[in-house]
């Protein structure tokens, strides 16, 4: 059994900001993530962030975790990081299981955990949807913005979420054509800004329509699309073909937080939040003492909006734990200021009705 | 309509550009912000505080284009790419227009490029005068092309042929 003072689990955006947050309380920090390198979605995000200076607003996501692990590296003394390790479990005792590649199984004793495991793409359902070259829009960014593959050579975006026109003009940026973008909701659902800029390029964004089915041998040939009324039911005689070999599917994000359900935190199902999110207090502390939530898992939003849970989780947490710095007051309500500042608009008011309904 | 296409209709975008007068002056920003998101970089980096989001950061920014210089700093910090600068000052029947543009190959100086509209429709063929891309402007490069005229509410892109 390895004991830990904070475990934080999950090194994307809200992991890191509550690992640099905890250990300048002071407090001993143990990142625990799954892949080989920190920075969770941050390190495929090509693209300038939105928001404000203190959330990096106009740095490229892909800098951004240069930046935060060059604050990490500031108290590297209070800092482990365990990559590729993947918590399997949380438990009644306290501990929790992890799993280091793939045989080495071993328990952690924390005194606290930060829960920050993000979220998870959700699918859509049609007819051969399992084909070659229909990828998650995660997937895509992988391919192209990690290892520099081009995913395919025309491109079906199904959904007009921020993530669905970011890729999309991701993938323009790689050299592939974007034939369409669908979305079934009756307008853009992402930020005009990003439509705008898509929309320039000559790339046409049909609203109020889904994918009828997928068409294919081996692989992705030919999509077929259809309208929908506002009861997101198909209008028959409306179907159109496109020749694509890569569709993106980018309808959403749910949030991912299985070990907090495991270990007993009290769920709730909202659906301005994205799916099932744990109840919590306003230092983002579940119903279960010390274990806290931060970022996509607490409920799906922009990261910047993570990072900044995840500054007051990791401070919070740490303060729990006798770790509690001199300005603790002043950089909690600056914290609590940024967040108030991000959901203030008309996006953010409905995050805000989401999260009117889980703080306890 | 805007939210079903992303494509701003000419009332939008007229409303958003400086007088004629202004523009006749010297090199001016449009800044093509049209719903309120919580972002303010064009704020902070302006020199001259001649963009204002105000204390809510969700506040559509507004542009003092007396104060503007033209400096196209902001095109290269806005976030959403949707700021540029226009010049009528240098000649009576043509227009200087600056965009953020990112994509390679990029184009060089003396080329004649397709002209865009704000659906990416091909308008006109127009020359670009300079490529600028320093680092400071963090891999957004700013082109800026020559135009007639007339094109000036109308041209918001361009497309490089490799």
């Amino acid at each position: 059994m390895k004991e830990a003072e904070l475990v934080i689990i999950g090194g994307g955006p809200a992991g890191l900001c509550a690992a640099v947050s905890a250990a300048k309380s002071g407090a001993r920090v143990c990142i625990v993530e799954r892949n080989k390198a920190l920075g969770g979605q941050l390190v495929k995000q090509t693209h300038m962030f939105f928001g404000s200076e203190k959330q990096y607003a106009s740095t490229r996501g892909i800098d951004i975790t240069g930046i935060l692990l060059g604050e990490l590296d500031k108290y590297k003394e209070n800092i482990e990081i365990l990559t590729e390790t993947t918590v399997v479990g949380m438990y009644e005792d306290g501990a929790i299981t992890v799993l280091h590649r793939e045989d080495n199984y071993y328990k952690i004793k924390p005194k606290a955990v930060v829960v920050a495991t993000g979220a998870f793409e959700k699918a859509l359902a049609f007819p051969n949807n399992d084909l070659p070259g229909i990828y998650g829009a995660g997937a895509v960014q992988t391919l192209m913005n990690v290892h520099g593959v081009k995913p395919g050579n025309r491109v079906l975006m199904v959904g007009a979420g921020n993530i669905g026109l970011i890729v999309s003009y991701q993938l323009l940026q790689a050299g592939v054509e974007v034939a369409a973008i669908l979305d079934a909701a009756p307008k853009i659902g992402g930020y005009l800004v990003h439509a705008s800029k898509i929309r320039r390029m000559g790339v046409p964004i049909l609203t109020s329509h889904t994918v009828k089915e997928a068409i294919g041998e081996n692989y992705l040939e030919k999509a077929v699309v259809c309208q929908v009324d506002e009861k997101f039911q198909p209008v028959e005689g409306t179907e159109k073909e496109f020749d694509v070999d890569v569709m993106c599917i980018s309808v959403g994000l749910t949030p991912l937080n299985e070990l907090l359900a495991m270990r007993g935190c009290q769920m709730k199902y909202v659906p301005q939040l994205s799916g099932f999110v744990p109840l919590r207090n306003e230092n983002y502390e579940t119903t279960i003492e010390n274990i806290f939530a931060a970022g996509d898992t607490t409920g799906v939003e922009e990261a910047s909006s993570a990072m900044v849970e995840g500054y007051l989780a990791g401070l919070c947490a740490a303060a729990k734990i006798g770790c509690r710095p001199d300005n603790f007051g002043e950089r909690k309500n600056d914290y609590v200021k940024q967040l108030n500042d991000l959901r203030s608009g008309p996006v953010g008011r409905h995050i805000l009705a989401g999260i009117e309904q889980i703080v306890i | 309509m805007f939210e079903k296409t992303g494509i701003p209709s000419r009332e939008m975008v007229t409303d958003k550009f400086p007088s004629t007068d202004r523009i006749n002056k010297g090199p001016v920003a449009v800044v093509e912000c049209y719903r309120e998101i919580p972002c303010n970089p064009c704020q902070t980096a302006c020199r001259f505080n001649a963009i204002n989001v105000g204390e809510d950061i969700n506040n559509i920014p507004v542009l003092n284009a007396d104060k503007c210089t033209g400096c196209a700093v902001c095109l290269s910090k806005c976030p959403g790419l949707a700021i540029m600068v226009v010049d009528g000052s240098k000649s009576e029947t043509s227009v200087r227009i600056k965009i953020p543009y990112e994509f390679l190959p990029l184009p060089e100086e003396g080329d004649v490029v397709k002209g865009l509209d704000r659906e990416g429709k091909y308008i006109a063929d127009v020359k670009v005068l300079n490529v600028s891309n320093p680092g400071s402007f963090d891999r957004t490069p700013v082109v800026t092309i020559e135009a007639d005229r007339k094109y000036l509410y109308v041209l918001r892109n361009i497309k490089v042929e490799a």
